[in-house]
């Protein structure tokens, strides 16, 4: 799947922008604050969550005139064609259209797989486990699009768990039936975390040694258990007297973290140069989309600037190589040399009516 | 009669549901317009309503007795007690006319962040209810949500020890319904209680 239009009205830097699109990568380039992460973020919100900066609906709009904003994609592949439309009033929720009619956003998930590396994601490996866990549900949803539902049935059932905790509630019987649910639901979400990791490292090792490749591991938050519903509902159980005295659930799906470990070393992520950790995470962005047999959309901000000159002819010949639809961003058009013909060429600037968007 | 009395009618109204302010207005002017055959009966029958309506104190049904007539109907003691969380939820299953036995109305259904516990639902009354009937299976017909399948396994777990049976409706595919309409959440739940045939 891939776009083949993209139109957006109000968002972000964005007043009126409508771009047709051939399926090719797409490289926008552009000075800071020109708008080009925007496009990328407008492209990410086609997928199931807050997009790759996580903003609330009311913060994507426009500013000052804060009317409301609005993306319509068109996306094409595979025999299929879709339409989705996202749109936001000021102060409602963000509302999805799939070929004209109301969707959830999880519905979203199933039309195209999309990944992202953002330069927040630089830190990934070394600060807490909330921003990998993210990473790894973001991988695992463009295999498995029920996670996104699995996860949201399980916040749900946490969210009431975690209540009961705070309010010390002590009747057994309570817990008992919300941890059914949250097992079925957390059960579901390893299975699917899990399928990800395995699916991604046989990716890896049929990849070639462009990026370096990497060990991955889940590691289960608040103590091992095993993996059927039935060892997270008696893990749970066992969990209840310490999650009174902490008031939340410190047990479950929630709190696993993904450790990676860079093979050709044998070190691990966090102990890397700043360098091989980027490298690492295209590694396995690459790896992921070649498991998907380049089905998805990557969105790669920032990514060229911190590659030399030969990682960065790697990265685009593997993208090239898998078909995929990348959209990449860099402050100049030297940065996508080698990739001319074989990309669309976008240049960004800051008008003074926003952003301004035309062939680089 | 003053036109206050009048707009006081027509606010009462917009309070059901169903009616907003202008709907509420012209049902309030087509009672007027039949006042004799309409208003005055509709008036009475509220009254009288009003006077006896109360809940049955078996069942948590509304009636007009201290027993509603299901709970009073000697031919409804199957041994089967179907639980709901509404009133509403009791007479869909009426208006089906399938189940032959009696029920029991929750009120809601269990909710920590809505502070919706065990005490503020009928459940020691249903438990109550079967050292007193001769009761040998308890159906729950609650809804499909988190809270129905919360308080669906609470119940379950409570009555474990009284050794009656318990079940629950079956989710899957609506009666004249076609798969390609479904959700894929009904289609799995579907496939999961599917049956031989």
């Amino acid at each position: 799947m891939h776009l083949t239009s993209l139109a957006l009205s109000h968002f972000r830097s964005h007043k009126a922008v409508r771009l047709t699109l051939d399926g090719r990568p797409v490289a926008i380039h552009g000075p800071n604050g020109s708008g080009k992460t925007n496009l990328l973020e407008a492209v990410s919100l086609l997928s199931p969550g807050r997009g790759l900066r996580r903003a609330a609906a009311d913060d994507l709009a426009r500013r000052p005139e804060t009317l409301g904003w609005r993306v319509v994609a068109d996306l094409a592949g595979a025999g299929a064609a879709h339409e989705i439309e996202l749109r936001a009033e000021p102060g409602a929720s963000r509302a999805v259209r799939i070929d004209g009619k109301a969707a959830a956003q999880v519905a979203l998930g199933r039309l195209v797989p999309m990944l992202w590396l953002v330069p927040a994601m630089d830190r990934l490996w070394i600060e807490g486990a909330e921003g990998r866990r993210r990473f790894l549900d973001r991988m695992t949803l463009s295999f498995v699009p029920d996670h996104g539902a699995a996860t949201l049935a399980y916040e749900r059932a946490m969210r009431e768990r975690n209540r009961l905790l705070r309010d010390e509630v002590r009747d057994p019987a309570w817990y008992r039936a919300l941890e059914r649910q949250m097992a079925e639901a957390g059960a579901a979400i390893d299975a699917g975390r899990a399928e990800a990791v395995a699916r991604v490292a046989a990716a890896q090792d049929a990849g070639g040694a462009a990026f370096p490749a990497a060990d991955l591991e889940i590691v289960a938050g608040g103590g091992s258990r095993g993996s059927g519903p039935a060892d997270l509902a008696v893990a749970l159980a066992e969990g209840r007297g310490r999650d009174l005295a902490a008031g939340r659930t410190l047990t479950g799906p929630h709190r696993d973290d993904l450790a990676a470990a860079y093979r050709a070393k044998g070190m691990a992520a966090a102990q890397c140069s700043t360098g091989e950790q980027k490298a690492l995470l295209i590694s396995l962005i690459l790896a992921n989309a070649r498991a998907l047999g380049g089905a998805p959309i990557l969105l790669l901000d920032e990514v060229s600037a911190h590659l030399d000159p030969d990682r960065r002819t790697a990265l685009y010949d593997a993208i090239c190589g898998l078909g995929v639809q990348a959209f990449l961003t860099g402050t100049e058009a030297a940065l996508f040399a080698g990739l001319e013909g074989r990309a669309e060429m976008l240049a960004v600037s800051e008008g003074p009516d926003g952003s301004s968007i035309g062939a680089g | 009669m003053s036109a206050d009395r009048l707009e006081e009618l027509i606010a009462l109204m917009a309070r059901l549901p169903g009616l907003g302010p202008r709907s509420a207005r012209r049902a309030v002017l087509h009672l007027i317009k039949k006042r004799g055959q309409l208003m005055a009966p509709l008036a009475q029958a509220l009254a009288e309503v009003a006077a006896s309506a109360r809940d049955c104190v078996v069942c948590g049904n509304v009636g007009t007795q201290d027993r509603c007539e299901i709970c009073a109907d000697p031919r409804r003691a199957t041994g089967e007690i179907c639980v709901v969380e509404d009133v509403a939820d009791l007479w869909a299953m009426e208006r089906a006319g399938v189940f032959k036995g009696r029920y029991h109305v929750l009120g809601g259904t269990l909710s920590a962040l809505d502070a919706v516990g065990p005490e503020d639902l009928r459940i020691p009354q249903l438990i109550a209810r079967l050292g007193e009937e001769e009761v040998t299976e308890v159906i729950l017909a609650l809804g499909a949500t988190l809270d129905g399948q919360t308080t669906g396994h609470y119940i379950a777990d409570e009555i474990a020890a009284a050794g009656v049976a318990v079940s629950s409706l079956a989710q899957g595919v609506p009666v004249g319904g076609e798969l390609d309409y479904l959700d894929d959440g009904t289609i799995t739940a579907a496939l999961k209680a599917r049956k031989r045939l």
